[in-house]
């Protein structure tokens, strides 16, 4: 009800004690030296803080994975808009005036901003080809598989970058207390903000205090880039001794912060005449931009998704992240999935097309059955029979029938045209193989001197229902009224570290160690796991009032397990490289003016299996906004780069739907629970953003029989294609008339 | 920044007699568009139209419709009077951002804007709008459609305030207001078509596809003549003389100029009723 | 509660303009820079943060508020401009009348939220709209990046006296 009246509390919303306001001022070209900073006339700049590189009291990095970006550019830049000065100021109006008035003068340097070139040697910024990682995957013998493959089809497909449109732009609130610097503000991860800040501020944990405010959505662009900002503005708070608020102007956010990465993937794929699988080469290329951030992991699940919900012997998968001068990309839903997933489902339907087979049929033939194994040779065996997804979604669709129908009406009207266009895919929730082990999730659940709890996790709630679930999830393990269930605001002082809110990962990795920590709770107090409700309360009540008002806290702790059955190698990219994947199809329906080759979505089907609905309204909210979001990735979200810079940084120009842009999102669920998820639970934060697109961009070829091979699939780049294949039909400078 | 007020609309062209760099504003919803970093912006004196009583009302005539200096896109379109005589106001106010802009918009502010991609003011140029300009030295009235000289330049003096826009009404058949923006609801447009057939031949009035909202005069000859077209293709030369489409941020020279052509084939030259409007 | 105002968070580009309204039901005066929008009045200078800025240019509507008794961005009025007028914002809706948005699934992050139950506490209070316009048009100013609308259009029509409307 908070967030219905106003009165949920976000980082802009808050001010504390007399504050200042940070601006940021940007590199103005994608590489080059830095030659000098001009701090423009007029101007008192002794009423101003400034910082730069030489104010960093440790070492100039925003640390992630690497310690390659830095915090501000010291003598060189890689990429426009690269952080390089900062300024304080009491008045938000002075200083994003001022920040206009420093001026960066760059020498400029030979900066490479097409991913799919390879790099002249003037170019390469990165070890000695530009290539970020690496990985590989294989599987049987491809190169022999397709030799022999009675057919074989080749596919070249595209991805555009996409930006976040959080409704809440990204935002800092730092100041210093008692020598702890403390941060305050929207942000996914608040124990990666503590990871970046110690080296660079040269403190360890105690000397920061990360405190995660309402965030109005993150859907990964704020697992990353809040590093940078809570960077800036402690080094502000630091210098000044006064606190600052940086908080940026949606204009700002747009063009500089993190995006997802655009891709390249090729296909070759061998098949018989029946239209098994016989072999799948697939090549998958990303956009790392100017530093590593988490490419390396964005690449990796690319990969791992890359050859789909399907069994086949022969697999190879290559890819690679690649550096370039563009600003930086990074984590966003799907992390590299949506990606790969473009390429596989709409290469699919190219292969059902040269086979004369029913896209869904070509499915049917392949999909995985327990037994069979994935890329990378992982064995598939949870019990989910992925046929009933498939059919379910084909039901709600009237597939067979539609098809022929929208065919037939086709062929009537020459203004409209209809498509009914399919995807089948999976999405493994968590991090990666060793992944979690690496991260070693904590989560504890205390009780309180008045009987009830509260749960203490990192997690962040930001729309996806964390706090819900976590409150639902305890409450039920211990039989304790919702009431008497408190979720901890995320604050770096009084929760462990449970990882980041990314991968999918937090209700069914984190929401499972919240079970196991009210287990906890429940063992210390000496309690049989029969003892539920007014049980538990009154034991947690007659341990404070035995403790006679010595300090100390009842505390249950769940530290995370492998699950026995995950088995990953890193050096060969085989095994389990997800405990557990959510399974599903999905169905578009699409219509097309050929007045304007303007598409609007008719109808869409998101059928997935989850394991379990731990809340049917969430969960169907997580799907419908995913899907919206790749269906405007599809068709709507486009991007006009000018030497590396975002030029339609404003939502009149960077496009995603109203709510009369979409139709009604079709949900349907089916249950097959995984044992070591919380209650038997799947991710499925990032799922929904795997299917749509292929999805659309079948419907459309279905349509207009357009190869609907790269995305943003606009109504102008529509025309032009339906042009190009009237000229190349006819022969001559003709274009399509209708 | 400063801002002047006035009661009357007598006092208004007093104010901007005496300084004509003085910008009149009516709803604000142009240029307030990125205000925190329009720094040159908040160095210029307004005044301010909104208190102004009576530079709101439309009125309807026997023969026209009276649109106030302030009237807002609302105003309108929750006029039944305007569905029944003037539709493609109504059709074409709806498409102007969302509610929350046409709740503040208003007709007049369109006109001055003078936008390439202005919604209101090819639907009011199709109608033969005219455009009441009030001094300190008078009335002047300049039809809608001989208002724009060139690219954000205009037949009006900054001495000079636009007091009321009047809108004949008439007989018209096969009226069409056709907007194509990137989404259906808060776009700007990348193609905007307004036609109708009046007594005395056609009027075609394109945005977005020249510097300047303009009547397709070549157009409208054409479909004035009759002649039977065999396909979009066949609109070119006339859509060539008449427009000069362009790559921009939104779409591209050849989208615009293709989807205008096909528009306006399986529109206007059809023959046909526009579904839904008279 | 009176709020602080920290001079800092508002423009300050020329003489104050004194502005007298009706606020939430109550009269208020103020007295505002003139290049300060009526949003930032809200936020900093009377402490209501329950109107966001989503975009600065009349696009998400997450900054919607009623003037006289109709939905308008409040980055987009100057607010010298409201002299007189009626303004509502978020903070002045009953929570019973938001019950409907609560189970219909109409908020996930809740940045868009205080502008979407402007917009739709106003559908609801004029069915009579539905004559002439649809639901997804009327809340077409209001993105929402979350939910991808179902759950929005769903409460709206729940809270729709009567039957619902499509």
């Amino acid at each position: 009800m908070a967030k219905l009246t106003g009165r949920e509390r976000y980082v802009d919303d808050l001010s504390i004690g007399d504050h200042l306001w940070g601006a940021t001022v940007r590199s103005p070209c994608a590489r080059g030296r830095i030659r000098s900073i001009e701090f423009g006339p007029g101007v008192d700049w002794s009423k101003f803080t400034i910082v730069t590189a030489d104010d960093i009291p440790g070492r100039n990095a925003v640390f992630l994975m690497e310690y390659d970006q830095p915090a501000l550019a010291d003598d060189r830049v890689r990429h426009v808009h690269e952080p390089v000065v900062l300024l304080a100021h009491p008045s938000r109006d002075v200083v994003r005036r001022a920040a206009k008035l420093v001026a960066v003068h760059v020498d400029p340097e030979p900066a490479v901003l097409d991913f799919c070139a390879p790099p002249t040697s003037d170019q390469i910024q990165y070890g000695d080809d530009n290539v970020l990682k690496h990985i590989l995957v294989e599987k049987g013998s491809v190169e022999d598989a397709l030799a022999a493959a009675p057919i074989v089809v080749e596919g070249e497909y595209f991805t555009g970058a996409q930006e976040h449109v959080y409704l809440e732009t990204q935002g800092m609130l730092a100041y210093v207390e008692e020598g702890v610097v403390v941060i305050l503000g929207s942000m996914q991860c608040p124990y990666y903000v503590v990871k970046a800040l110690k080296p660079l501020l040269g403190c360890d944990e105690s000397g920061l205090r990360v405190i995660q405010t309402a965030t109005g959505g993150g859907f990964g662009g704020k697992e990353e880039y809040p590093s940078t900002i809570a960077a800036h503005a402690a080094l502000l708070a630091l210098k000044s001794g006064r606190p600052v608020k940086l908080v940026y102007d949606r204009w700002e956010d747009m063009a500089v912060t993190t995006k997802r990465h655009p891709a390249r993937i090729r296909h070759r794929t061998g098949v018989d005449e029946t239209g098994r699988l016989l072999a799948q080469d697939i090549e998958v290329v990303l956009d790392g931009g100017a530093y590593v951030t988490l490419s390396p992991v964005v690449l990796s699940r690319a990969v791992i998704h890359a050859g789909g919900p399907y069994a086949c012997d022969n697999v190879r998968i290559d890819g690679r992240a690649v550096f370039t001068n563009a600003v930086p990309f990074g984590a966003f839903r799907g992390f590299g999935a949506p990606q790969a997933y473009f390429g596989l489902e709409r290469h699919m339907d190219v292969v059902a097309a040269r086979l004369g087979f029913d896209p869904a049929e070509l499915r049917r033939r392949n999909l995985i059955r327990d037994g069979q194994s994935t890329a990378t040779s992982q064995t598939i065996r949870d019990g989910v029979d992925r046929e009933e997804v498939l059919d379910l979604a084909l039901r709600m669709a009237g597939w067979a029938d539609r098809r022929g129908e929208i065919e037939r009406r086709n062929a009537a009207d020459p203004l409209v045209k209809r498509g009914l266009g399919l995807a089948t895919f999976h999405h493994g929730a968590g991090f990666t193989g060793n992944g979690e082990v690496m991260l070693q999730s904590v989560v504890h659940v205390a009780g309180m001197p008045d009987g009830g709890i509260e749960v203490r996790a990192a997690s962040v709630e930001m729309g996806q229902g964390t706090t819900t679930i976590f409150t639902q999830l305890a409450a039920d393990r211990l039989g304790l009224d919702p009431d008497r269930v408190a979720v901890a605001q995320p604050d770096t002082h009084r929760v462990p570290d449970s990882g980041p809110s990314v991968a999918s990962r937090t209700a069914m990795v984190v929401g499972h160690l919240v079970e196991r920590a009210c287990d906890d709770l429940r063992s210390r107090l000496g309690l049989d796991g029969d003892d539920r409700g007014e049980a538990v309360s009154a034991a947690i009540r007659t341990w404070y009032a035995g403790a006679d008002g010595a300090p100390g806290e009842l505390v249950g702790e769940a530290v995370y397990v492998q699950p026995a059955h995950i088995e990953w190698n890193e050096e060969t990219y085989r095994g389990d490289a997800y405990g557990a994947f959510a399974w599903a199809a999905y169905v578009a329906e699409v219509e097309v003016d050929l007045r304007t080759c303007e598409t609007r979505v008719t109808d869409f089907i998101a059928v997935q299996e989850v394991g379990r609905v731990l809340n049917q309204t969430l969960a169907c909210g997580q799907i419908q906004g995913g899907v919206a979001q790749a269906i405007s990735w599809a068709l709507l979200e486009d991007f006009h780069w000018k030497d590396g810079a975002m030029q339609n940084a404003q939502l009149t120009n960077y496009i995603i739907p109203t709510s009369d842009d979409l139709p009604r999102i079709r949900v349907a669920f089916l249950e097959v629970p995984y044992e070591h998820g919380a209650q038997g639970a799947k991710g499925i934060g990032e799922l929904p953003m795997d299917g749509p697109a292929p999805a659309i961009a079948n419907a459309l070829a279905h349509a207009l029989g357009v190869e609907a091979g790269r995305i943003p699939l606009t109504p102008e780049r529509l025309l032009a294609e339906l042009n190009r294949r009237a000229e190349s039909a006819s022969g001559g400078e003709r274009r399509v008339a209708s | 920044m400063r801002v002047r007020f006035a009661e009357t609309s007598t006092e208004v062209c007093a104010i901007l007699a005496d300084d004509p760099s003085i910008v009149p504003l009516a709803g604000g919803t142009d240029l307030l568009v990125h205000w925190p970093d329009r720094h040159a912006a908040h160095a210029a004196t307004y005044l301010d139209l909104g208190r102004i009583a009576g530079l709101r009302a439309h009125r309807w005539t026997d023969d026209a419709l009276l649109i106030g200096a302030t009237t807002t896109y609302w105003d309108l379109i929750r006029d039944p009077r305007t569905v029944r005589e003037l539709p493609l106001l109504v059709e074409a106010g709806r498409l102007v951002g969302a509610v929350q802009i046409q709740s503040r918009g208003t007709w007049a502010g369109n006109i001055v804007n003078a936008s390439p991609a202005a919604d209101g003011v090819p639907v009011l140029m199709a109608y033969d709008a005219v455009v009441v300009l009030e001094s300190v030295d008078g009335r002047e009235e300049v039809p809608l459609a001989d208002f724009y000289l060139g690219y954000k330049e205009m037949r009006r003096s900054g001495r000079q305030l636009v007091r009321q826009v009047r809108v004949p009404l008439a007989t018209r058949r096969h009226q069409r207001f056709e907007k194509v923006g990137s989404r259906r609801a808060q776009a700007i447009a990348k193609v905007g078509l307004a036609t109708l057939e009046a007594e005395n031949g056609w009027r075609v009035v394109a945005a977005s596809l020249a510097p300047t909202v303009r009547r397709c005069r070549a157009v409208e000859a054409l479909l004035d003549g009759g002649e039977p077209l065999g396909g979009p293709d066949d609109l070119l030369p006339a859509l060539r003389s008449d427009v000069s489409p362009i790559d921009d941020i939104r779409s591209t020279a050849a989208y615009r100029e293709q989807v205008a052509a096909r528009l306006l084939f399986y529109g206007p030259a059809s023959g046909e009723a526009p579904a839904g409007a008279s | 509660m009176r709020p602080q105002v920290h001079a800092g968070d508002l423009p300050a580009t020329g003489p104050a303009i004194e502005v007298r309204f009706r606020l939430n039901g109550a009269e208020v005066a103020v007295e505002v820079d003139p290049a300060e929008r009526l949003l930032e009045t809200l936020r900093y200078r009377l402490g209501l943060t329950g109107t966001k800025e989503g975009c600065a240019e009349g696009e998400c509507g997450a900054c919607t508020v009623h003037v006289d008794g109709v939905p308008a961005n409040s980055c987009l009025i100057l607010t010298f401009q409201i002299e007189g007028r009626d303004i509502q914002s978020v903070e002045a809706l009953d929570e019973t009348a938001l019950e409907p948005f609560l189970a219909g699934g109409a908020t996930q992050c809740g940045a868009c939220t205080p502008g979407v139950v402007m917009t739709a506490s106003w559908v609801v209070a004029h069915p009579n709209l539905l004559q002439t316009h649809r639901i997804r048009e009327l809340m077409a100013g209001n993105l929402c990046r979350c939910t991808g609308y179902d759950g929005i259009i769903d409460s709206v029509e729940a809270a729709l006296p009567g039957a619902g409307n499509a």
